[in-house]
């Protein structure tokens, strides 16, 4: 029989969001559980932060979560819903039911990956997901890497790597020089300390190129990448690389609210004053209610467990707060817009989805993602569309806003052993 | 304004409307298709996509049949993307009732001249070795097969537009009168006949057809090739496709072509939502499993649910619409409509020809439920 | 010196530090192809937290498993799909 937890305020996501939430729900004396997917707590900024401590602001919320009674549940998945006030969960061992009161969602973002030519060589990863490979144990050290793509994870991600001894050669940022130049004023004007940050970063970086305006047109390599040819609209080269750190934003995770039956707005979670989701007794904190960022996700992480425990006085005191990070992301989607050149980066026979191999020429042919998907197969394989999903919401303005359970692909025998089914086996 | 003439409208863009357009473009006729939402995107998108003989009534044997041979004269023309495996049934024999029902089957296959084989216990065993030990035997029909529904529907409909058939996807039918259809775009076309083939869509339009739709529930697994080889359906699965009102589910597993399993399914009056439930899916799973233990180990990637478009007696509703001249209905394909498209879409063109037909057409006549009102 | 793991990489043994992922100990064993896609393109990791499938290996025996999720246990089997 699967075992099964019973939470007062259950939260999903073990990221800045979800850990700050957890911290605060936990104030109120009920009982807290936070489950994540990863082996460990931290999401992904501050992954692998208690093995290898790396971010400064990581520390005082480890310890704050070490100190607060919530069971904090590592390695569990949830792929689905048994009915109100029950997730389906899946751990090396099985199913499990997790089962609540009040739920807060933060499961975070994942980065965009956008097709070219070579795209699905190996060694070309994501910038993210580059840097999660090697605090995983990837070796990096000595490696040339190119970091190329969109947004401020670029930057964090080379100065990472540099402090792994990567050889990180040439960072190449899509936007303008002229879009975040605005941003960099108003950062400078308004959010000293994230100037601060910035500066320390580019100290880090020092010696590495950061061009504007470039992005990659092809990858190269004979059964590996070798080569990434970039652009800046006029002109194009080439740069030998061992690996190509490539995304282009990031993407909220919205499967699971989607699969509650939270209402999505302009491709986020909505959510009320107090971070409730249109499901009542369902919150949604962090990159899924909007990108914007690790100070936003604490905040609004406060706000939802404050608000899911019955604390809004606290909850409260932190709305001004809010509005200030919140501002700040709107600056920097603006200035990370991706521009319209990318569109028109993959070849026709350049794979869209790599789970069912389908070419960019196929996808287009179609009117919707629907269409797309039942016509080509694309979405179809095990990702569920959460590569080509984003995609081609960026390449074809179609909305993917569709989810079929398990929202992870899991064995047969959970959907089996779930309690909610005694009778399945009558 | 002019009104746009054409001779025929088909109202519905799934499998079934789809082979009518086609059938009917073959015959010259001049025809527009009409759907709100994308080619086969209904039940078709849902099926499992079982090419396969029914013995369960007459009609239906000599609906399946007619149906099957079409199906399987096309295997040639057919594009990759339908991945058209000829895999063929096993019909499961548990215990003693079902493996009498074997041998039923045996004889009527026999009288009607059609291929079929008879499995003991260790033939079976060794064609499907991921099977329980201790099933009773099978019954075997060599030339069934399994097919990608929607991409046939869409290469039917190409097939329908080399022969001059318009396509009208964007807009739905709101009112058929005599001889003028009214889309929900506000404008009209003129027509000789209207072809209903909206599925479950029909008893919306129509009230008083008697079409309930029954809600199926399925998943389909990664890419494990080989783990079954045929199409397998428990021998249980007649009495509950026919049976009562109550919900059942019976063990129908499929290898795609991709090497995919495909589970299925359940049977459910009076379920609204489209959403996938728990419960449902995990008597699906657990009745699948019975048949094949090694299910539970595989990684399952999609759930989803389906409606078929169920009759009284479990027969399509094909031809006039008494209430209407013109209009004629193609519609009502329960879990078979796959098959029976082929076959459909012959028995409509008959009935706008006039020619001799093939099939007796009296057994799918929509007039057969005159007077009885829907959901009797 | 920190705790070493050993498992088996396409039947060679490897020896990789604690807390690594199978992901990182397949590309410490040499391995840059992972999987083969639907048309038999080789493939590797590529958003190394488990959403995009493309690290999938089989590890002690079940295929299609994500091995940027997992982490290294000691006497792990692993096999990509060119083993
Ligand atoms: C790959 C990647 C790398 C990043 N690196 C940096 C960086 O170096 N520096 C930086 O400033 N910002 C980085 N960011 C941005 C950073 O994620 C945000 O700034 C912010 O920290 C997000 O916090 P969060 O709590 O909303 O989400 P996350 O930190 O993404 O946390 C969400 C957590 O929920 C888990 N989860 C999701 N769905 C489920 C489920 N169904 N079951 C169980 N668990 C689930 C996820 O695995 C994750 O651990 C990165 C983003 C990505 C996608
Ligand atoms: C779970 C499940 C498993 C099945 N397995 C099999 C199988 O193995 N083998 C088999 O042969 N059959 C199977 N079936 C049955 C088969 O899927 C259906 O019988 C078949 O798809 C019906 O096709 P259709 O074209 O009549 O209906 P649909 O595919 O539903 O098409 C009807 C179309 O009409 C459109 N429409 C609705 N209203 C209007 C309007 N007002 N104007 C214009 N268009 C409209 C809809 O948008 C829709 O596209 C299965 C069904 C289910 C649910
Ligand atoms: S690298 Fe994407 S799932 Fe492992």
């Amino acid at each position: 029989m699967t075992p099964e937890r019973q939470f007062d305020v259950l939260v999903v996501g073990a990221g800045p969001a979800g850990l700050a939430a957890a911290c605060c729900a936990a104030e109120s004396g009920r009982r807290v559980g936070v489950v994540d997917d990863n082996p460990d707590l931290g999401g992904q900024i501050w992954r692998g932060e208690r093995v290898h401590p790396h971010h400064k602001e990581a520390g005082a919320w480890l310890q704050r979560v070490r100190t607060a009674s919530l069971d904090f549940l590592p390695g569990m998945q949830v792929i689905g819903q048994n009915g109100p006030g029950r997730l389906l969960a899946e751990t090396a061992d099985g199913a499990c039911e997790l089962r609540f009161e009040r739920l807060i969602l933060a499961p975070g973002a994942r980065e965009r990956f956008l097709p070219f030519p070579g795209w699905t060589l190996p060694g070309v990863l994501g910038a993210g997901g580059l840097q999660a490979m090697v605090k995983g144990g990837l070796p990096i050290e000595g490696r040339r890497v190119v970091v190329a793509g969109s947004g401020p994870l670029l930057l964090a991600v080379a100065a990472y790597l540099r402090t792994r001894g990567a050889k990180a050669s040439l960072i190449a940022e899509q936007a303008a020089w002229s879009a975040l130049l605005p941003f960099g004023l108003a950062l400078l004007r308004t959010q000293p300390d994230k100037t601060r940050q910035a500066l320390a970063l580019r100290w880090a970086l020092r010696g590495v190129p950061y061009r504007t305006d470039c992005w990659p047109m092809r990858a190269d390599g004979d059964g590996k990448l070798a080569s990434v040819t970039l652009t800046n609209g006029r002109r194009t080269w080439s740069v030998p690389c061992d690996y190509l750190a490539c995304g282009f934003g990031l993407v909220p995770n919205l499967e699971l609210p989607l699969l509650m039956g939270c209402d999505v707005r302009a491709g986020f979670v909505a959510v009320d004053e107090m971070q409730q989701t249109s499901v009542n007794g369902v919150y949604g904190a962090g990159e899924v209610t909007g990108i914007g960022g690790l100070d936003k996700s604490l905040t609004e992480g406060q706000i939802a467990g404050y608000a899911a425990t019955g604390q809004p006085a606290k909850a409260r005191r932190l709305v001004a707060a809010r509005k200030r990070s919140q501002r700040f992301a709107a600056t920097l989607n603006t200035a990370f817009a991706l521009r319209d050149e990318l569109r028109h980066v993959a070849a026709p026979d350049t794979l869209v989805c790599r789970c069912e191999d389908v070419s960019y020429d196929r996808v287009r042919r179609h009117e919707s993602w629907r269409a797309a998907k039942l016509q080509t197969r694309c979405g179809m394989g095990p990702c569920q569309g959460r590569v080509c999903g984003a995609a081609t919401e960026f390449l074809f303005g179609w909305p993917t806003t569709s989810v079929r359970p398990p929202i992870y692909p899991t064995a047969l025998a959970n959907f089996l052993e779930s309690p909610a089914n005694p009778a399945s086996l009558a | 304004m002019s009104v746009p003439t054409c001779q025929v409208a088909v109202l519905g863009a799934g499998i079934v409307g789809a082979a009518c357009a086609r059938a009917l473009a073959q015959a010259d006729f001049q025809v527009v298709i009409i759907d709100p939402n994308p080619i086969g995107s209904g039940a078709t998108a849902a099926g499992m996509g079982h090419i396969l003989l029914i013995d369960d009534s007459p009609a239906q044997f000599a609906l399946t049949q007619n149906s099957r041979q079409q199906w399987n004269d096309l295997a040639p023309e057919l594009p990759d993307d339908c991945e058209f495996v000829k895999c063929g049934t096993l019909w499961l024999a548990a215990d003693e009732d079902e493996l009498d029902e074997v041998r039923r089957k045996e004889e009527r296959f026999r009288a009607a001249g059609v291929a079929a084989e008879v499995l003991d216990t260790r033939q079976l065993a060794a064609a499907e070795p991921n099977l329980r030990a201790g099933l009773l035997g099978a019954f075997f029909i060599p030339d069934d097969r399994v097919i990608y529904p929607p991409c046939a529907a869409r290469w039917m409909i190409e097939e329908a537009q080399r022969h001059g058939t318009q396509l009208r996807t964007g807009v739905s039918a709101i009112e058929v009168t005599g001889k003028e259809v009214r889309l929900s775009d506000g404008s009209r076309i003129s027509v000789e006949f209207t072809v209903h083939a909206t599925g479950c869509g029909t008893a919306k339009m129509l009230p008083g057809v008697p079409i309930r739709p029954r809600k199926g529930h399925l998943i389909i697994t990664d890419r494990y090739p080989g783990f079954v080889r045929h199409a397998l359906l428990e021998l249980g699965y007649i009495k509950k496709a026919h049976g009562t009102d109550t919900d059942s589910v019976s063990c129908v597993v499929h290898p795609r072509r991709t090497g995919q399993v495909l589970v299925g399914s359940s049977r459910q009056f009076d379920a609204e939502s489209k959403d996938v439930d728990p419960r449902m899916l995990a008597r699906v799973v657990a009745r699948a499993t019975e048949f094949l233990p090694g299910l539970t180990r595989l990684s399952g990637i999609r759930a989803w649910t389906g409606f078929r478009a169920a009759t009284p007696d479990g027969l399509p509703l094909i031809g006039p619409y008494p209430e209407l001249p013109g209009l004629y209905l193609a519609t009502g394909h329960e879990g078979h409509g796959i098959t029976t498209s082929l076959g459909t879409a012959e028995l409509i063109v008959d009935h706008l020809t006039g020619r001799t037909p093939r099939l007796p057409l009296e057994p799918y006549l929509p007039a057969r439920f005159s007077g009885v009102p829907a959901h009797a | 010196m920190p705790e070493t793991i050993r498992i088996k990489v396409n039947g060679v043994a490897v020896d990789v530090p604690e807390h690594t992922n199978v992901a990182a100990a397949v590309t410490r064993a040499g391995h840059v192809h992972f999987r083969r896609s639907v048309t038999g393109q080789p493939r590797g990791p590529l958003c190394g937290m488990g959403i995009c499938f493309e690290c999938r290996v089989t590890i002690d025996g079940q295929p299609h498993r994500r091995s940027c999720q997992v982490l290294c246990r000691p006497g792990m089997e692993i096999q990509t799909d060119d083993a």
